[in-house]
């Protein structure tokens, strides 16, 4: 036994030159490794850019930049415009961020600055985390089946005494329209918020919030001035996240926007957004209505990536800030 | 144990008997693909799983609704081996694809109908049921152009001298299809030649001038059942399957004509074209039912594959015997004429075997 222990030892000490080398190896091995996926996630990512660009290319080249503020979607006439899908996908993302980002943030300081005990908030956080698993043609449908009818009394209200505004006029509200499609979305992009901004406040150091308390301030002062502003950037990245994915969304915008493809500055009335357009006319498109259908694609592709730049100079902006 | 033993060697061999006689019959299996329209789809479906319980066990269809214009575009491109679609393909339908297949191939596409179908108004009037409605016209025009669109309008009064009291104080909300469909084709096809204010032509996706977008039939079917006042257009088996109310139709001739399979076959026995692309956009005997359209199968007239070759052309054939036919019935569904049937089963024959065909 105890030889064989020695030998074992002694075997080891000869093999720790062996050894450094070969988890170099393995170290420099695995840095490239990462560095060709990374490459490879580009690569991809350029691709599917250049294929949809490829295949919109008949549209881009019939309507131009025409494309983007024609109010018509005509397959039978060859006449095609996304501007009221551009018009609808902003205002059902940014409606649903209004809704969503106090939710969100409310939620997450709940959570974290010990308002309750953990078996209260523990089983909450679980079931906003499980909110992000129901699939989004079931939100559809329940959007379908028990939302519309249950808000399309208090839309009504609303559409009768606020006829003067813009965003709530037109004849009394039906059933499917932008409003609806954003309130589904915020209850999908809600606990992304939710989420990212609660690990935000609980990786941000102890002292800071203790700090606060002992110079004197309430609860909320600590709330409001301290862990807010320290945790800024996560908060902004959350946002942005949840952007993205109320700016992409298909299915619910598909089944609940009513799909009419006119523009309507109410949001109580029937649009459609561009996500919803390629997913519903796609199968039965015309050849150049296909292409039309890509060209919409790279335009959603060029707004996504508008929105992530400008998220990135206001998260760039509040970290000067921090420091 | 030792009692066993010849048991199991006994079955052993069995086993391997068994799976020695059905090795060959497993080899013959034929698989055949297609793809196209949803209009036809619950059809399509019905047949060949009836095909393939009843008729040969080795013959497995797999039909894709995807859609006309995707099971067209899989045609021309060779990527199944027929395609469906509600719309013919010809110099003037689809012309674009048309010459892309001749080009292709060589040879013009060979449609063949199989069943027609028709289109009901369904609509959600509290205290109105079944039937009891009639659209005159310039009533269904006014609606789909948006025209009329108070339910309490003069014009439907007038038309409906049982129901004056009882047509609600309700705006009409119009239910369209939002995806691309066969059904819209059909619809607007009819609308484009009865309506003469109706700006948006014919196609399997229009713009609509006023209205809400469902996905679907069944979105269309859940969003009417949920508004009061709501109208929209389904295929006729669908509209029997949600038990939905319809509405009795004013045709070309001026009598009021209600939805049967006899009205939409009637309406169907014209002269069928000798590519058989028949569209009947508005019927004009005194009982022809006013909404009815076809759909066609598309098929190459080369295959590479015999066995293959005889399996299609002899599911195909069967669908137009008395069990296809019967299933068509069943599902409402409209079977061609024999004359018509003879002509098809003329093409399914001249179909030949080319060792070099695309398919």
């Amino acid at each position: 036994m105890t030889s064989a222990a020695r030998d074992f030892e002694s075997s080891q000490d000869i093999n720790i030159e062996k050894k450094m080398d070969s988890s170099r190896i393995l170290d420099v091995g695995f840095v490239r490794l990462t560095l060709v996926l990374s490459i490879f996630a580009g690569i991809l990512l350029i691709l599917v850019i250049l294929q949809t660009t490829e295949a919109a290319l008949p549209a881009i080249q019939q309507f131009g930049l025409e494309f983007l503020v024609t109010s018509r979607w005509n397959p039978v006439e060859n006449i095609f415009g996304v501007l009221p899908q551009i018009y609808g996908t902003l205002m059902t993302s940014l409606v649903a961020l209004v809704f969503a980002v106090p939710l969100g943030i409310g939620t997450a300081i709940f959570l974290t600055e010990d308002f309750a005990p953990k078996w209260i908030t523990v089983p909450i956080g679980f079931a906003i985390e499980l909110i992000v698993a129901i699939p989004s043609v079931v939100l559809g449908l329940w959007g379908i089946f028990v939302l519309i009818p249950a808000v399309r009394p208090i839309f009504r209200a609303i559409n009768e005494s606020m006829k003067w505004f813009p965003l709530f006029g037109g004849p009394a509200p039906r059933g499917p329209s932008l409003l609806i499609v954003s309130l589904v979305l915020s209850i999908m992009i809600c606990p992304i918020i939710a989420s990212i901004t609660r690990s935000t406040f609980e990786s941000l150091p102890r002292n800071l919030r203790d700090g606060a308390l002992a110079l004197g301030a309430t609860r909320w002062e600590t709330i409001l001035t301290v862990m807010i502003p320290a945790g800024l950037s996560g908060i902004v990245s959350s946002i942005m996240l949840a952007m993205g994915r109320a700016l992409g969304e298909t299915m619910v915008a598909a089944m609940i926007s009513g799909n009419a493809n006119r523009i309507n500055i109410s949001l109580m009335q029937p649009g459609s957004t561009i996500t919803g357009l390629i997913a519903s006319q796609f199968g039965e498109a015309g050849r150049l209505q296909v292409s039309a259908l890509m060209y919409a694609g790279v335009v959603l592709m060029i707004l996504t990536l508008v929105v992530n730049v400008l998220a990135e100079i206001v998260i760039r902006r509040f970290q000067n800030l921090e420091q | 144990m030792r009692s066993l033993l010849p048991i199991s060697v006994l079955s052993l061999a069995a086993l391997a008997v068994g799976s020695l006689g059905t090795a060959p019959a497993r080899a013959q299996t034929i698989q055949i693909s297609g793809a196209g329209a949803t209009f036809a789809a619950p059809l399509l479906q019905r047949w060949f799983d009836a095909y393939n319980r009843t008729v040969n066990p080795n013959v497995q269809v797999s039909y894709q609704s995807v859609g006309s214009g995707a099971g067209l575009e899989q045609y021309i491109n060779g990527t199944v081996d027929f395609g469906a679609s509600e719309g013919p393909m010809n110099e003037k339908n689809n012309r674009s694809r048309f010459e892309n297949f001749v080009a292709k191939f060589g040879y013009k596409p060979l449609q063949l109908p199989l069943a027609g179908g028709a289109i009901e108004f369904a609509y959600n009037l509290p205290g109105i049921g079944d039937e009891e409605l009639i659209l005159k016209r310039e009533t269904y025009c006014g609606i789909v152009t948006g025209e009329i669109d108070k339910w309490n309008d003069i014009r439907i009064k007038a038309q409906n001298p049982t129901l004056v009291d009882r047509l609600p104080d309700l705006p009409i909300t119009w239910v369209h299809r939002s995806d691309g469909s066969g059904t819209t084709f059909v619809f607007t096809n009819h609308i484009n030649a009865a309506c003469p204010n109706w700006p948006s032509g014919v196609g399997t996706s229009v713009e609509w001038p006023v209205g809400i977008g469902a996905q679907g039939n069944e979105g269309v079917a859940a969003t009417i059942k949920q508004e009061p006042g709501a109208i929209g257009y389904v295929n006729q088996s669908f509209a029997k399957l949600e038990k939905m109310d319809t509405a009795r139709l004013e045709n070309k001739a001026g009598k009021i004509v209600s939805f049967s399979t006899e009205a939409a076959s009637a309406a169907l026995d014209a002269p069928v074209p000798e590519d058989f692309a028949l569209l009947v956009p508005d019927p004009e005997g005194p009982d022809h039912y006013p909404i009815v359209g076809l759909f066609w199968v598309m098929v190459y007239r080369e295959y590479r594959n015999e066995a293959l070759l005889n399996a299609l052309v002899d599911v195909f054939k069967w669908t137009q015997g008395p069990e296809g036919q019967a299933i068509t019935r069943e599902l409402d569904y409209i079977p061609m004429p024999d004359s018509v049937i003879k002509r098809i089963f003329a093409e399914l024959d001249a179909i030949t075997v080319n060792p070099n065909a695309v398919r």
